[in-house]
């Protein structure tokens, strides 16, 4: 579990590409400190260009969202409910109700979800989004001619057109799970970098077995409203980087229920149909009754 | 100073408005999110992306609509003999579609010089993938048809190759007609089928819409350049009366705050002119004989209310709650 340190699956060469194994990234927010060394590590190893410093004013929180040039996203939640056990308010003092002050601050590193239904890799008209042979979602950039449809076929908001005049600027970007690392045997840089090992690397059957004993060992330890997000009943199927949450999901912005765009088709394609037809009928009804 | 001094009431009521909202906004004071911010979702950031497209898209829209009616129209004038017309239409469909289409089309890519990477795959589960092949199937059908069309209305040929002409010029005019009323109706599907609430809790009326504000404006093109027969005039009354019916399709199937874009927004405003325009407005003005000034209301509403589905899509992509309402249908 937490604290294998170098022995833990972050940090061991592994030949999961050769052996296309499906991996996945487990992401607890219950040990992680707000570092920020995954949004660093990504942004260096994947020569991801510097978008700008602004002040949000939200927590500790200066990256915003993800996007073309944001691949990891660690946010700050600051909440009004008290976090697992922990006793609020002042310590020591005989417990009066109207000093408890219950708050909570998480951090959750976000990442792209890499779903096991993708909505970008469907819409994609170049065939520049590819699936991996470890089940992830790479977009090959080289391909990419910046249609746009990606950005609003993704149920996550994940994937975005990089502007001008950042470097690279008209393509569609998002995380990689750092595939050309995954092909020599090393685990995607974020994951490498964790200090607490919030983000876990590993084979994704290994890691929902862990994700569920890390919910259960969090429930007993007070964390009433820990759970797993990973919305394996939807038309997404589940998806490859999941996360533990406290709280509901859209507290992280994360959609309670995505599906897939997909699943719009037939009944849009089926109105495209029906116009259609009906326009040819009215055509020749005018040229036949109105001469 | 007493306490129920103006002044001192105006700073009860931040107090309230504070602990209420948890943050208080204020000309010159930009505050995000109070220590406990009770924006929507995650600090009401977005959760999924708006989409990036600009005014190439919409106008796109509005000419490949034109282009793919003005086909359909076509091939009914080439079966019912009136061959002015058809050539007209041939070369609206031509100008528009074959023209005008691809070049917007290729403007709004931000990479544009890797356009032909859309003819790498074929994907029907992509509306995009679907839209560039039916463009370029269209293109291929008008072009030849059109030249084709020319030659033998002006004779260039006699003999058996008129006759060969005289086919040719009809299986490519059926062929544009065909893939027409799909370059007209799929944009519908493109932007239906996607994760923007607004779009895809109206995903069965946007290909309706935008087909048949495609039939009507390539009618209403074809009427203003001087073609005033019944035939078009009754295209005119079909596409206003479709219209009109949508209009109140619209307005009566609400989704409340999923797609509060349309209904709460100023950019549903726009669809909604659209819509008058090119439906109860156009009827009333065509049923009084005022046919120009019909056909030109019928295109103003098409362009219009095609602005405004993109510029609803860019609020309702924004909003983090429509989002979560959708979900819960």
């Amino acid at each position: 579990m937490i604290g294998e340190g170098l022995q833990s699956t972050n940090q061991r060469k592994h030949s999961y590409v050769q052996d296309h194994v499906e991996v996945g990234f487990f992401t607890d927010p219950s040990v992680c400190i707000g570092c920020k060394a995954c949004e660093v590590a990504c942004k260096e190893w994947n020569h991801v260009p510097d978008d700008g410093y602004t002040w949000s004013g939200n927590s500790y929180d200066n990256t915003g969202h993800l996007g073309a040039s944001t691949w990891r996203h660690v946010m700050f939640l600051e909440q009004d409910r008290p976090k697992g056990n922990q006793v609020a308010g002042p310590m020591g003092l005989p417990t009066d109700p109207r000093l408890e002050d219950p708050f909570r601050w998480v951090f959750l590193s976000d990442v792209c979800k890499h779903c096991e239904e993708a909505g970008c890799l469907e819409a994609c008209p170049t065939g520049s989004i590819v699936r991996t042979e470890v089940g992830s979602v790479l977009v090959q950039n080289d391909v990419c001619n910046g249609c746009g449809y990606c950005v609003v076929s993704c149920p996550f908001g994940v994937i975005d057109r990089r502007p001008e005049p950042l470097h690279d600027a008209g393509g569609a970007f998002k995380c990689t799970f750092c595939y050309d690392r995954q092909k020599s045997g090393l685990v995607p840089a974020c994951a490498k970098v964790c200090p607490t090992e919030s983000i876990v690397f590993g084979r994704l059957d290994d890691l929902r077995a862990r994700g569920a004993e890390r919910v259960q060992q969090l429930q007993q330890s007070g964390y009433a409203d820990a759970q797993l997000y990973d919305p394996t009943e939807t038309s997404v199927r589940g998806i490859h980087a999941f996360f533990l949450i406290l709280g509901e999901p859209e507290a992280y912005g994360l959609p309670p229920k995505p599906q897939i765009p997909t699943i719009y088709l037939k009944s849009a394609w089926t109105a495209a149909f029906a116009t259609a037809i009906a326009s040819i009928i009215a055509t020749l009804v005018a040229f036949a009754f109105f001469p | 100073m007493t306490t129920d001094s103006p002044s001192e009431k105006r700073l009860e009521e931040l107090r309230e408005q504070a602990w209420k909202d948890g943050v208080i906004p204020g000309k010159g004071v930009d505050v995000a999110g109070g220590p406990i911010p009770r924006k929507p979702g995650y600090y009401g950031q977005p959760v999924v992306k708006p989409p990036v497209w600009t005014w190439e898209v919409p106008l796109y829209f509005f000419f490949g609509g034109i282009a793919g009616m003005s086909a359909v129209i076509a091939s009914g004038a080439v079966i019912f003999q009136h061959v002015d017309l058809a050539r007209a239409a041939m070369w609206l469909a031509a100008i528009a579609g074959a023209v005008l289409s691809p070049i917007l089309l290729i403007m709004d890519l931000g990479r544009p010089h890797l356009f032909l990477n859309m003819l790498r795959v074929f994907k029907h589960r992509s509306a995009m993938s679907m839209g560039a092949w039916i463009l370029s199937a269209f293109g291929a059908c008008v072009v030849p048809g059109l030249i084709a069309l020319e030659l033998h209305a002006h004779q260039v040929f006699t003999g058996s190759f008129d006759q060969i002409l005289r086919l040719a010029a009809g299986i490519f005019i059926f062929g544009s007609a065909i893939f027409g009323t799909l370059l007209a109706t799929y944009t519908g599907v493109l932007i239906g089928a996607t994760a923007i609430p607004a779009w895809f809790l109206h995903r069965t009326l946007l290909p309706i819409h935008f087909g048949t504000a495609g039939l009507g404006s390539a009618a209403a093109v074809l009427e203003l350049l001087g073609h005033r027969i019944p035939a078009l005039n009754f295209i005119g009354f079909y596409a206003a009366a479709v219209e009109s019916a949508l209009l109140i399709w619209l307005s009566v199937d609400k989704h409340g705050a999923a797609d509060r874009a349309i209904h709460e927004h100023g950019s549903g405003w726009l669809i909604r002119i659209g819509e008058i325009l090119n439906g109860p407005l156009a009827l009333v003005l065509r049923f009084f004989g005022l046919v120009p000034l019909a056909a030109i209301s019928f295109l103003l509403g098409a362009l219009i209310s095609r602005v405004g589905w993109i510029a609803v899509g860019k609020v309702s992509g924004s909003d983090p709650e429509s989002v979560f309402a959708a979900e819960r249908y």
